[in-house]
Parts: structure tokens; C-alpha cells; sequence
């Protein structure tokens, strides 16, 4: 399934949020978390994400700061803010609102999936 | 894994580092945050099995295309292209060397050229009405020389282009001193205007590193030009606020400051704004896009209108031009400006793309311009015999013959592109090439016109 690119653009903040309200993470574990918490339906570019956390910091709902573990390399390290807290909170309630009213669609409009299915069936 | 599997890597991780250091949206943080990136991800393909030359190609093309990546980076930090004015990239080894030294000896040539005019006050030529003569002579010479000393050294230019430098700077102080002219007389009027106007050009052979048979540096030149010129204007805008301020607010605490504003102030800040605006255009280039070609875009169809508005008023009213002394000037400079348009239209222009509504807009204010200066000259001829040819009749008389060849010259070009007959480079180089004339002509006023009418 693709997801597409409007859909992959809106979720982006609140994922990468939410990931880092779990703790402190950089660019290629937040990735990596995006496509497990998924289950490889969200396909990132991955380069994309750096100018979002930039954004995200600018506006001021993460912090940044390079930090060296033992035996590694030098690396940047994100953490949300008590900012970017609320400003998850704030998105979470506004999702909340859209998938409700997904789900309301959905249930009125339950007949659609079989017919297509069948369809498609019948057209192999 | 071998070790030369390791090697390779290396190396082509260090390529495309390479092309990241080359895009001047990334920064260098940036560019490392994104290699540490590049660098699990290829970790990671390679435990899973891949060989190291395949995980890389994998790595890079999951990262995505540089150019989408740097267009998302200038779009969010849109004030770096503002940054870049102080500090520019992370540029290697001799080069990042060079680029610090960049803005000391810009401070520095700045300095000079502040300085300079100040070096005449101590020998008994202060800045007093007294002296205004010499200091409308000489004012070109004072900064002009520090600029293109600024741009040598930044181009390294050798030797031989250097002397040339210096001796045209030296001829032009000898032609603007040796002769002995009354500060009223027209041809101290006429060193006065064309003395810069010729250094200028002597500063752009330094601009173009020696190389001025090349038409493309040339272009480059006149680019450089006009965003000199906005540069200067602002600049001069900022120092205007800075001065009102200063005598205010020294008059408030009952302190006079003219007159440190009159003799060290103004003299000194324009002079240095001088070196100043041209080290912000070279510093900004290719990072903000030019502003000159901007305003052509926006005064073009204004001064298309107003001259076919002038035409249809003069054919309406069947007035003839009222040829006073003064209006020769006037039309030089009518044509300067349709010259200019036409320069920096030409200078931002993609030569390949085909003829569009601007460029038969153009056609139709260079036409026009061409039109009322051809009835201007009809009128003007009788009365020349009449006046007699004193030199500021010559001088304006020879320009507007020199901009009147390359107007219709330059129309007959734009009408075989908008045609579709010719391609566009020709106008470009016709252009180019024609700043030799300039040259000639400037340097023809300011040497021979004190010796033909003295």
C-alpha cells in the first residue's frame, strides 16, 4: 500500500513527537521507530526528516544537542520540550477528532469494501 | 568484509560529502548530522547481508535527491541566505584560509580608500568651498583605486595586469590635475562627470581578474554593476538615518556634530560604503537573486508607456521639441536608462528560452526611445552650427551618437530574436563588446578634451 505524500506530511510532526516524548532520540532511530510503529506502510525520504526536526526546534518544541557516546560517533540528539509537549497533546486531540469522524464514515458507508472486493474478484 | 571493501566506502562516503560541502543550504552541521545518518544506515545493510558498495547506493538513494534535500533546508532556514553575507560556507584547506583573510583585507581596502581623502586636507587642501574643484575631480580617485586593488588581490591577477592597473589610475590623476582649468570651466565639468565613468571601467578589468577580452566576465561585470549600485543606494540610505540621528541627538545634550559629520563622517563612510557595497555583492552572489533584474522587470512596461505616451502627445499635438540648450543632457540620459533597462534585462536572461511578451515590451521602449532621439537630433542639428561646438556640445552630442549606434543596432538584433531569426547570445555579445566604446569615449573626454579646447 502507498501512502501518499499528504497524508505522510500531516502525520509527521505527531509522530516524531510522540516518539521523542518517550525519550531523547536522533534522526536515524526516530526513523527507525516510524517504520516499526507503522509496519513499513510510512515511507519517508529519509534526508526529509532532518529539515522537519530543524522546523520543530526553531519553533521551539524540541531541543538539540551533540552529544558523543563511548566508542562513538559524534551525533545529534533531540528531546521535546515541555512546549512540544502541549503542542503534542494539542495535535493528539485534533487527530482524535479526524479519526472519529473517519470512523463514523466508514460505519455508514461499511457496504462500500465487499462491493469493490467483489469486483475486483471478478474482474481476475 | 576486506579491508579494500572498507576503503572504497570510505571513499565514496567522502564524495558525497563532497557534493553536501558544494550546497551552500547545507551547513556544515548539517551535512554531518545527515553523513551520520547515511553512515547506520549503511551499518545497518550491511549486517543484513549487503555487500559495502550496494549498502551505500541503497543508503544514498533512501537519503534522497540533493536537490530536493537542499531545497527543503533553504526553505526552512531561509535567514542562512541572509547569514551568508558574513559568513560564508565551510569551504577546504587554502580556499577557507583565504575566505577569512577576505574580510580583513576588504576592512582594510576600505580603510584606505576612507583615509585617502583625508590625505589632501594635510597638505593645506581641507574640504572648504575653496577647494571644491579639486575635490570634483579627484573623488573617483580616492576610492576607485582601493577597490581595484581589493578585487587583484582577490583574483590573484598577475603582474603584468597589475601595472596596467596602475598606470591608467595614475594617467587618469594626471589628466584630472595637470591641466590648469578654471573650477567653472565645461571641460572641469566634463572630468568631473567621465573621469569615474573611466575608472570604473579600469575597476572592472581588475573585477574580471585581467581576463576583459572575455565577453561572459564582462557580463559578469555589468552584473556586478548593478547590484553595486543598489548596494551603494542603500547603504547610502542607512548613513543618511545614522547622520540625521547624530546631529540630533549631539544637539540635544547641546553639542554641535556637523562638523565632524561634514569633514570626516560623509567624506569617509562614502568612500569606504564604496568598497563595502562591492565585497556585500560578491559575498551574496548566487545566494539571493539580483535585485537589478528585478526593477528592469518592473520599470520596463512603466517606461514603455511613458514614452509611447510622449510619442503619441508630440504627433497629437504636432508640438515640435523645444530644443534648449539643456535637452541634449536630458535625452543622454533618457537613453542611458532605456540602456540600462536593456542591459539587465539582458543579464538575468536564460539565453535559450524563446521570445516572450517582455522581450516585445523591450523592443518597444527601445524603438520608441530610438524614435524621439532621432527627432531630438533633427531638431538640434540646425542650432548646432548656430552655437558652435563648445565642448559640453561635443561631449553631449558624442554620447548620444554612441548610445543612438547601439540602440538601434541592439533593435535590429531584438527584432530578428523576437522573430525568431537570431538567437539571443548575439545580442548579449553585441552588448558586451560594445564597452570598449565606452571606454574610448571616457577616456577620450577626460585626456583630449582640456587639450582640443583649451
Amino acid at each position: 500500500m502507498h501512502i501518499t505524500k499528504d497524508l505522510v506530511a500531516a502525520s509527521a510532526t505527531p509522530l516524531v513527537l510522540g516518539i521523542l516524548a518517550e525519550g531523547e532520540s536522533y534522526g536515524y532511530a526516530i526513523l527507525k521507530q516510524v517504520n516499526e510503529l507503522s509496519g513499513g506502510q510510512l515511507e519517508w525520504t529519509d534526508g526529509l526528516l532532518y529539515p522537519l526536526l530543524h522546523r520543530l526546534e526553531r519553533l521551539g518544541h524540541v531541543d538539540s544537542a551533540w552529544e558523543t557516546p563511548p566508542g562513538g560517533r559524534r551525533r545529534k540528539y533531540y528531546r521535546i520540550t515541555d512546549q512540544g509537549r502541549a503542542e503534542l497533546a494539542e495535535q493528539r486531540r485534533q487527530w482524535a477528532a479526524v479519526v472519529d469522524a473517519l470512523r463514523g464514515v466508514w460505519s455508514t458507508a461499511q457496504s462500500i469494501r465487499p462491493i469493490t472486493t467483489l469486483a475486483w474478484e471478478a474482474g481476475r | 568484509m576486506t579491508v579494500d571493501g572498507d576503503n572504497d566506502l570510505e571513499g565514496q562516503i567522502a564524495e558525497w560529502r563532497a557534493y553536501t560541502r558544494r550546497r551552500r543550504e547545507l551547513h556544515h552541521t548539517d551535512a554531518e548530522e545527515l553523513e551520520d545518518h547515511l553512515r547506520s544506515r549503511i551499518t545497518e545493510l550491511i549486517e543484513a547481508g549487503l555487500r559495502a558498495d550496494e549498502a551505500f547506493l541503497i543508503a544514498v538513494k533512501r537519503m534522497g535527491s540533493l536537490d530536493e534535500l537542499s531545497r527543503e533546508f533553504a526553505r526552512e532556514h531561509s535567514e542562512r541566505l541572509w547569514k551568508q553575507l558574513v559568513l560564508p560556507g565551510e569551504p577546504d584547506g587554502s580556499a577557507a584560509a583565504r575566505s577569512r583573510r577576505e574580510l580583513p583585507v576588504m576592512v582594510l581596502c576600505a580603510t584606505v580608500a576612507a583615509l585617502a581623502i583625508k590625505v589632501p586636507g594635510w597638505f593645506g587642501l581641507d574640504m572648504s568651498d575653496d577647494n571644491f574643484g579639486f575635490y570634483a575631480r579627484n573623488v573617483s580617485l580616492f576610492a576607485l583605486p582601493a577597490l581595484a586593488a581589493y578585487f587583484a588581490w582577490q583574483r590573484r591577477v598577475g603582474p603584468r595586469v597589475i601595472g596596467v592597473l596602475a598606470l591608467l589610475f595614475v594617467l587618469g590623476a594626471v589628466a584630472a590635475n595637470a591641466y590648469p582649468l578654471a573650477d567653472d570651466s565645461q571641460t572641469f565639468v566634463l572630468t568631473a562627470i567621465h573621469l569615474p565613468i573611466a575608472l570604473w571601467l579600469v575597476v572592472g578589468v581588475a573585477y574580471v581578474g585581467g581576463d576583459w577580452r572575455s565577453d561572459r566576465r564582462r557580463m559578469d561585470f555589468i552584473r556586478f554593476t548593478g547590484e553595486w549600485l543598489i548596494y551603494l543606494a542603500l547603504i547610502g540610505l542607512g548613513g543618511g538615518v545614522l547622520m540625521a540621528f547624530t546631529v540630533g541627538t549631539f544637539n540635544a545634550i547641546g553639542l554641535d556634530a556637523e562638523g565632524f559629520l561634514e569633514s570626516w563622517l560623509l567624506p569617509c563612510g562614502a568612500m569606504g560604503a564604496v568598497i563595502v557595497s562591492a565585497w556585500l555583492v560578491e559575498a551574496k552572489q548566487s545566494v539571493v537573486e539580483n535585485m537589478a533584474p528585478v526593477l528592469t522587470r518592473v520599470f520596463t512596461p512603466l517606461f514603455a508607456a511613458t514614452l509611447l505616451a510622449f510619442l503619441v502627445a508630440v504627433i497629437w499635438t504636432n508640438n515640435g521639441i523645444d530644443v534648449e540648450r539643456d535637452v541634449l543632457i536630458l535625452f543622454d540620459l533618457l537613453l542611458v536608462i532605456v540602456l540600462g533597462l536593456l542591459l539587465y534585462a539582458i543579464s538575468a536572461r536564460d539565453l535559450a528560452t524563446r521570445s516572450g511578451l517582455f522581450d516585445r515590451l523591450q523592443l518597444a521602449l527601445v524603438v520608441s526611445a530610438l524614435i524621439i532621439d532621432v527627432m531630438v537630433l533633427l531638431a538640434i542639428t540646425g542650432r548646432i552650427t548656430e552655437w558652435g561646438f563648445s565642448p559640453n556640445k561635443t561631449a553631449a552630442l558624442g554620447e548620444n551618437l554612441i548610445l543612438l549606434t547601439n540602440l538601434a543596432w541592439s533593435a535590429w538584433l531584438f527584432l530578428g530574436f523576437v522573430r525568431g531569426r537570431m538567437p539571443f547570445a548575439r545580442l548579449e555579445r553585441w552588448q558586451t563588446r560594445y564597452m570598449i566604446v565606452y571606454a574610448v569615449w571616457a577616456w577620450t573626454v577626460v585626456v583630449a578634451f582640456p587639450l582640443v579646447f583649451a
